[in-house]
């Protein structure tokens, strides 16, 4: 699907161009258990005459003391447009105190596909969390 | 606006909106502090703290402030400019080029639409008039904006130009206002500045990309310019009223603002290469109600529904 479902760019030619394009970090969760193709496409750069903003993600920190949170993603022609076009998207009910904007292709994210052996394998494995190990005596402290 | 704003504005019955804003509002979606865990999220919503028409509104209900017959038809003057290019700002909801940018235009608007609603409100009170009395049941000559809020949208060019003669004026207008002898007139003042700074340069940007950007749109942004800069006089002409209100510490003559405003303005044109076209100046005359044939159609539309559905509300 094109971004903000462009009409000029149909579904199944967005795929077509996106197949061997850079996976970026899906919008949310669960979008992540879909097809690659099919997540926030990446528009490369002038690729289409139709859509030549790049896609840029976006993060907030809502207060100082937090880290920033990914918020969502938007199309600007640069890094100043979309630092702006992020404030009037993102924090118009005063939820943030400071904006990053990262070019959508410049991030990379973990294959979906490989959630087995990228993510299951720490399962079972108790002996890495603390609390495995039983305190020894006289040690204070902990 | 409805009665939960207003019984919240009592607990803060002391307060002097000018100097101390009307206390905590927030609507009870709390982020998580420091704590850092799932809930801290980027949408958390409070709307902070701010000077609203509302609390201008009670103030004047409450009779802590009441503008003199001078004052409120100079607030008439700035309020009618915001509404009217709110209105025409209005109008790109859902047609400008790219979405986001509809959002940006739709904030500016509101922007605009929220100082004419403090400054309204203000000037109402001078003749026992509400903010919509004076929005929706006033004729076309009784209007008392500035002509250049009036122009059409045109393309996107044309509105990029219009917003960035408006904001570079308002800036300055406001920041001097800030010092207004007038406490109401300094304290929305003190707030319209800080977001018409960002009026500033949301349109400086634009400009600066229209003019940089294809051959199209720099003869497009070349045009726009040349389409409203007729209507840059008007804004900085003094008249008796702002002589008597100048005297009075209100305000300041509009023609001090001029060096400023053409300083910071030709520093943009300059970086974008464009010239300030040397297009003769249109006559004027918004301050007395003398509008061109545009407002009468704005107005037609602004005022319809009121009109047909007197006290209508939803």
């Amino acid at each position: 699907m094109a971004p903000h479902g462009n009409p000029e760019a149909p579904a199944s030619a967005a795929s077509e161009i996106n197949r061997e394009a850079p996976k970026v970090a899906a919008t949310n969760a669960d979008s992540s258990t879909t097809a690659p193709a099919s997540g926030p496409a990446v528009t490369p750069r002038g690729a289409t005459e139709e859509t030549p903003w790049s896609l840029w993600e976006v993060f907030v920190r809502s207060s100082r003391g937090l880290s920033h949170v990914h918020a969502g993603s938007l199309h600007a022609p640069d890094a100043a447009m979309a630092l702006r076009n992020a404030r009037d998207l993102y924090t118009r009910r005063n939820e943030g105190v400071s904006i990053w904007v990262v070019p959508a292709e410049s991030i990379s994210s973990s294959d979906p596909d490989s959630k087995g052996s990228f993510f299951e394998s720490p399962q079972g494995k108790d002996y890495r969390h603390a609390t495995y190990y039983t305190k020894s005596e006289g040690v204070k402290h902990l | 606006m409805t009665t939960k704003d207003v019984s919240t504005q009592e607990t803060a019955k002391d307060t002097d909106f000018a100097i101390d804003g009307h206390g905590d509002i927030s609507v009870g979606v709390h982020g998580a502090g420091a704590s850092g865990d799932g809930s801290a999220s980027a949408t958390r919503i409070t709307p902070g703290n701010a000077l609203r028409p509302e609390d201008i509104a009670l103030e004047i209900q409450r009779g802590q402030v009441k503008p003199t017959e001078d004052v409120a038809e100079f607030a008439l003057r700035i309020g009618d400019d915001g509404l009217i290019l709110a209105q025409r700002l209005g109008h790109w909801i859902s047609r400008s080029p790219e979405l986001e940018e509809d959002i940006a235009l739709g904030n500016i608007a509101l922007d605009q639409l929220g100082h004419a609603r403090s400054f309204l409100t203000y000037a109402g009170a001078a003749w026992g008039k509400s903010e919509d009395d004076l929005a929706y049941f006033r004729r076309e000559h009784e209007f008392r904006s500035a002509h250049l809020f009036e122009q059409p949208n045109g393309d996107f060019a044309v509105t990029i130009a219009r917003q960035f003669i408006v904001s570079f004026y308002q800036f300055e207008l406001y920041t001097k206002l800030m010092e207004s002898t007038d406490a109401t007139i300094a304290a929305i003042s003190a707030k319209a500045v800080k977001e018409v700074d960002y009026h500033r340069d949301h349109s400086a940007q634009w400009v600066l990309r229209l003019a940089g950007g294809t051959d199209e749109s720099r003869a497009r942004i070349i045009q726009g310019f040349k389409l409203v800069w007729p209507y840059v006089e008007e804004l900085f002409e003094d008249d008796e009223l702002t002589t008597r209100l100048a005297a009075a510490g209100v305000t300041v003559q509009p023609s001090s603002l001029r060096a400023e405003f053409d300083r910071l303005t030709g520093d943009i044109m300059a970086e974008a290469e464009l010239e300030i076209p040397g297009v003769p100046q249109s006559l004027g005359g918004g301050r007395r109600g003398k509008h061109s044939e545009f407002l009468g159609y704005i107005l037609a539309e602004m005022q319809v529904l009121a009109r047909e559905h007197p006290g209508a509300s939803w």
